[in-house]
């Protein structure tokens, strides 16, 4: 490890808490559909949105409408994006004259960028057609991390609504008005922005397909280009991951230099990182969203380091050969050990997938904090909004066993956790691993499943593992090695996506509805202080434990196993 | 906790054991077993288990196979055993309060006049009258309708002090299975059959009618889920390992399932709701259900009366004010023959103050005296002679019966005192001797002791006391202050408190009051937790959903450290059960993968002798804490008043660190014993 590596950890953990709170008032202010300086010009259109599909913003929705709002977007989502593949070869726009993918692949695909996932089972510059790459793809980038901000809005609500209720429902806001604000005051101008920094940088926006190039050796090179820059801005700062090129984040025309990268990492965090402090605004006490800040932070810390560590040190066998210094295989020369650690840890920690390095090449306990990562679920700053969801779920839960232990009915945030919460947070957390672990059983029996990993033994487990890892906590990065594009993996990855996100969207909004329908609490000198550091030491045990504990067998069998094997000297 | 009534019974007496082990036998019923979802799995698993090793199938030595199930078996039996003890002890209780109720007897009114009829007490109805003489045992809940008795209530509070119980007041209910020491009365019977006081006291103590509380639930919840989760991470073992080339047996994954499964607080969790109510019954409280109790511990305000809470119900004269020109001696004279005849007791204490101020000679009331008595109407009292018409009574009923003095500088100066008397937290008195001004008697509530220790410690505990009273708002804020009371409603009426605690709830708050008198009833009813004073009537005592047998409503302290103590006891030990899983996992894992990869060896970091032994070591462990851990969920987790946060930190330091260190230590012990012993 390097002092240099090291600055630009703590660097970045810097700007992380400079940016949380002014992104945290601009997510307040959507939320609340207040005025921002967009209106003007942005204001009428989104009116004509409403009038067009007869949506009437101000009224609140059930937890049910809400949910059922959400899915059939989703679901037709899924269709279109399906269709418009599938029919690539007959629609315009589609220069290079692409095929229509396989029904699997094109099923894995849809699900897949709908979901916020964005695991890519294709090479984007040689199977998507430039009308899908846009109109299915690339709106997808947008919706889907709109989705996943207004499911962090109705959860908000619920906790920090007082008695909103009809008909015994909790009211936690309107699904059409949310993702509509939220794409057009958010998303848009924050990658326009975003993009325009990163052309600066010399990440390419141009609608020309390809260029020729001779090379000095004299041979004929096809390089592709494309409208690189603007969906490269949505894929980070959406926590979305899919990449125009195959390398994704590794590739130069996606990340071209030191600053678009240290700039790509600090977008993954912005949103989610902002949602916190929006969190503790809306409840009425920012401290509220600074704890989870910080306990999200402490695990962020943990597993940066981890994996710095981890990278830094090597492997033993290389040194042995007289190979000096970090794990190098499978990471870019420009961004080095550090950089590429810190993309790993934050790109897992978030949702996000992109990549900027090979997480099957990092060394066994280096890959295993990426991968301990999503199994926790992605709660570390996460997915934009699933990654609040997210922990709340887990917040509940611990809060449910302070509150017992210090001999009061559990509340958080003047809300009291009872049965039904637990009930439905117990549900939410157990979808997690459920999906992965069973899906990946599935997968280690299977002929079909067999044949996926490029390795053997606990590396080619741990390929497996990732995969179902990634597509469950909607994270779609890869551990590479593992061949996915076939009808196995294709459908048990797709079906594993959409069950990793909705099966926990929906008891996490009747919650947000149970809770909307409750009276306020006001905190009691009985009551446990939610904003100290001992509840984000018990978070963060929690965390650790609950989610450690469930994934311990799977992992030892993985990456531990793996680890003990390198220090053995044996190469998998 | 000092004023334990009843004698305590040990947990581990032989007279307890023996049939809790029998219990736990009887208790396997799958029908009684599966209301425990956790144990249901346990038992389960060491059901496939034997079946395996009857069939052959099973996995290493058979004495490795026979011990392995052996110790499943006992992990049930143990959760079983600590349900049984716990009900053991409510129904040896159970069992004495029975005895007071086997034969009871009624003498049945017929009609108007004393003619009555011998039933069973069991055949009595609402609204039936019976007569209960000197001697007799009470043969229902009832109301007094005429008459006026002394009762002996040991048979259900322990004490064997009488008290008085008669008709109309606050005193009038009488509970069956009590004794009348001295005269008759009438009472007519509020409680149908099987409904009354003794038999819902024996029900809820024996177990029988225990209704899991709403945080009961949802930890039940809580433990379900994580045994789902458990089972999950378990089952998909088998299909990571065919990938490594290998196989687990299944009597492995079943050690490693039992293990991981929350069954050390699963198989406590119903032991600590009956020992809960046991404590509280054994503290002489009967709380209607559960709820209730899990309600007091958090509560956040607490009503009180002031009367006979606060202050020991009565007012005594601490001093004569005599107005210009009159003596203090002319004054206590004048007060001194005004309550002879007034038998309250703040009339005994002028009495007794003017002897003791001005020597006031003992002489009795002349013969031709005429009491006058105190009325609602006029508010006054005194005595009438054929020389003297003495009154004294409140200030402005005082000074009405001159109203030609109302302009005076006397009355001006009678008005003054008595204001500064009630500023200063005092009642004042006025008295008037033929129609002559005299001066102020101060009249003032005299605290109880120690209640402002108590309510600090109601504040350290996070809950707001609130006094009610009739008093003016003067007198209030003086005795609340004095007292240390943080809040005080002055000049109540029964809407106000009602008014008072809608409030109070509307704002999120949950209200605790305690009463006694027919008129807080409603109170009582709205309240969260009500708590009725068992002296009370029995209105008070059905509107509430607490009764204090000693009728001591500073015990809401008692009541509130019960309820936080059920609350915490389930807290710490749920995380003492989940944090144990760190320690199982570093026995078991290595224990089960080794073979599939020798480098995890390393992780066998308590150095376990061998993977059977490991994995024997990790059960056993699993399986002893249970009765290790018994005397704490009967007797609770020590509940101290001191802030939420540094009890949380108290407790995880305890639990929660102490449950990843101590299995390790437990079972690298148990691991030495196993070896040592041969057993593997």
């Amino acid at each position: 490890m390097t002092a240099q590596g090291w600055t630009l950890i703590i660097v970045f953990t810097a700007l992380v808490i400079a940016i949380t709170k002014p992104m945290g008032m601009w997510l307040f202010r959507v939320m609340e559909g207040g005025r921002t300086w967009l209106h003007p010009v942005l204001g009428p259109v989104e009116r004509g949105f409403y009038r067009i599909a007869g949506v009437d913003p101000d009224k609140d929705q059930s937890w049910k409408d809400y949910a059922v709002a959400m899915l059939l977007f989703s679901v037709a989502g899924i269709v279109v994006t399906y269709a418009l593949q599938r029919l690539q070869y007959y629609l315009p726009l589609n220069p290079q004259g692409f095929a229509g993918p396989a029904p699997h692949l094109a099923f894995n695909t849809a699900v897949s960028f709908v979901t916020n996932t964005n695991w890519q089972s294709y090479s984007g510059e040689s199977t998507m057609s430039n009308l899908t790459q846009m109109a299915a793809l690339a709106t997808h980038n947008f919706l889907s991390a709109a989705t996943g901000i207004a499911l962090a809005f109705a959860l908000i609500r619920g906790f920090a609504r007082r008695e909103a209720a009809k008909n015994g429902m909790g009211l936690i806001g309107n699904f059409w008005a949310d993702i509509t604000r939220i794409t057009l005051y958010l998303l848009l101008p924050y990658s326009a922005v975003f993009a325009l920094v990163l052309i600066a940088g010399g990440v390419p926006q141009t609608l020309a397909g390809s260029v020729a190039a001779t090379t000095l050796e004299g041979a004929k090179q096809v390089i592709a280009l494309g409208p690189v820059a603007s969906q490269e801005a949505i894929k980070m700062l959406g926590t979305n991951g899919g990449g125009f090129f195959n390398a994704n984040s590794a590739h130069p025309f996606e990340n071209p230099s030191a600053w678009t990268d240290f700039l790509q990492i600090l977008s993954i965090f912005s949103i989610g990182a902002g949602l916190t402090w929006c969190f503790g605004k809306a409840v009425g006490n920012v401290k509220q969203g600074w704890a989870i800040f910080s306990a999200m932070l402490v695990l962020f810390l943990i597993g940066v380091t981890l994996c710095y560590w981890q990278e830094a040190a090597g492997n033993p066998n290389l040194h042995a050969l007289g190979v000096a210094g970090g794990n190098m295989e499978g990471k870019e020369v420009r961004f080095g050990v550090a950089a590429s650690a810190l993309f790993a840890t934050v790109t897992t920690d978030a949702s996000c997938g992109a990549v900027n390095a090979m997480h099957d090449s990092f060394t066994a306990l280096g890959g295993m904090v990426p991968l301990v990562n999503i199994q926790l679920g992605e709660i570390i700053f996460g997915g934009v909004g699933s990654g609040l969801y997210g922990f709340l779920l887990f917040a509940i839960l611990a809060i449910f066993i302070a509150g017992l232990m210090v001999g009061r009915s559990p509340e958080y945030v003047g809300k009291k956790i009872e049965a039904r919460e637990v009930k439905l947070a117990v549900l939410g957390i157990a979808v997690l691993p459920l999906v992965i672990l069973g899906f990946s059983a599935i997968a280690s029996v299977t002929q079909a499943g067999l044949a996926g990993p490029l390795n053997h033994g606990a590396h080619g487990f741990s390929e497996i593992l990732y995969a179902f890892t990634s597509v469950v906590g909607n994270n779609g990065s890869a551990f590479a090695g593992l061949t996915a594009a076939t009808p196995f993996y294709d459908g048990l990855l797709g079906a594993a996506m959409f069950f990793g996100r909705f099966f926990v969207i929906i008891p996490m909004l009747a919650i947000a509805g149970s809770l909307a329908a409750k009276r306020y609490t006001p905190e009691g000198a009985g009551s446990f202080p939610t904003t100290g550091l001992l509840w984000i030491g018990l978070l963060v045990g929690v965390i650790l434990i609950v989610g450690g504990l469930t994934f311990l067998p799977s992992l030892v069998l993985g990456p531990v196993a793996d680890h003990f094997a390198m220090v053995h000297g044996q190469l998998s | 906790m000092s004023r334990h009534a009843q004698p305590q019974i040990s947990v581990f007496s032989r007279a307890l054991l023996v049939p809790a082990i029998g219990q736990a036998v009887v208790k396997l019923d799958p029908r009684q077993l599966c209301r425990n979802p956790v144990m249901f799995t346990t038992g389960i698993v060491a059901l496939l288990l034997t079946i395996l090793l009857v069939l052959g199938q099973g996995f290493g030595s058979l004495g490795f196979q026979i011990q392995l199930v052996l110790w499943l078996w006992l992990t049930v039996l143990f959760g079983n055993f600590a349900e049984a003890l716990a009900e053991g002890r409510g129904k040896a209780q159970a069992a004495s309060l029975r005895g007071a109720k086997a034969e009871l007897w009624a003498k049945k009114l017929l009609g108007a006049g004393n003619a009555s009829e011998k039933v069973q007490a069991e055949r009595l109805r609402a609204g039936d009258l019976v007569l209960v003489e000197t001697g007799d045992l009470i043969p229902a809940d009832g109301e007094v309708v005429e008459g006026v008795a002394s009762v002996n209530e040991a048979a259900i509070t322990g004490e064997s002090a009488p008290v008085i119980r008669e008709a109309g007041g606050d005193r009038s209910a009488v509970t069956a299975g009590t004794r009348v020491i001295s005269d008759s009365i009438r009472v007519r019977i509020t409680q149908e059959p099987g409904m009354g006081f003794l038999d819902r006291m024996i029900a809820l103590i024996e177990g029988a009618e225990r209704q899991k509380t709403p945080n009961e639930i949802a930890l039940t919840i809580l433990l379900v889920g994580l045994t789902i989760i458990f089972l999950i991470a378990v089952a998909t073992v088998p299909g990571f390992a065919s990938y490594a080339g290998g196989e687990v047996p299944v009597p492995l994954l079943a050690a490693l399932l039992i293990t991981l499964i929350p069954t050390t607080i699963a198989a406590l969790l119903s032991a600590i709701g009956i020992a809960g109510m046991d404590r509280l019954v054994r503290f002489n409280v009967l709380a209607k259900s559960g709820r209730a109790v899990e309600a007091a511990g958090d509560v956040d305000v607490l009503l009180l009366d002031k009367t006979g809470t606060v202050t020991i119900g009565d007012r005594h004269a601490t001093e004569f004010r005599p107005l210009t020109g009159i003596t203090g001696g002319e004054l206590a004279e004048a007060a001194h023959l005004a309550s002879l005849a007034d038998e309250t007791p703040e009339g005994r204490s002028i009495v007794a103050l003017a002897r003791e101020r001005y020597s006031v000679k003992e002489t009795p009331l002349p013969a031709d005296a005429e009491i006058i008595p105190f009325s609602a109407q006029t508010r006054l009292s005194g005595v009438r002679t054929a020389r003297l018409f003495l009154q004294k009574g409140a200030v402005d009923a005082v000074l009405r019966t001159v109203p030609e003095q109302a302009e005076s500088s006397a009355a001006a100066e009678l008005q003054r005192i008595s204001a500064e008397i009630a500023r200063s937290g005092g009642t004042p008195l006025a008295v008037v001797s033929n129609g002559r001004l005299l001066g102020v008697l101060q009249l003032k509530d005299i605290l109880k002791a120690g209640m402002r220790e108590r309510f600090a410690e109601l504040r350290k505990m996070g809950i707001r006391t609130i006094m009610i009273t009739g008093d003016n708002p003067l007198t209030a804020a003086s005795i609340a202050a004095e007292a240390g009371v943080d809040d005080f409603l002055a000049e109540a009426t029964p809407e106000d408190k009602l008014a008072l605690i809608r409030r109070e709830q509307q704002g999120g708050r949950l209200v605790a009051m305690c009463g006694d008198g027919t008129n807080d009833a409603p109170a009582l009813a709205q309240a969260d937790v009500g708590i009725a004073m068992n002296t009370g009537t029995q209105a008070a005592r059905e509107a509430g959903n607490m009764v204090d047998l000693d009728s001591d409503p500073t015990k809401m302290i008692e009541v509130v450290g019960l309820g936080k103590q059920l609350l915490m006891t389930r807290g710490s030990l749920t995380t003492f059960s989940i944090a144990n899983d760190v320690a199982k996992y570093f026995a078991i894992i290595p224990a089960i993968f080794v073979a599939l990869y020798p480098g995890l060896a390393v992780l066998n970091v308590m150095h376990l002798a061998t993977p059977r032994s490991a994995i024997l070591s990790a059960i056993i462990f699993n399986a002893l804490i249970i009765p290790a851990l018994v005397p704490l969920a009967l007797k609770g987790v020590r509940y101290r008043p001191v802030g939420a946060g540094e009890l949380l930190r108290r407790n995880l330091a305890v639990y929660g660190l102490g449950g990843i260190v101590a299995p390790f230590a437990g079972i690298k012990l148990i691991d030495l014993a196993v070896g040592g012993l041969g057993l593997v």
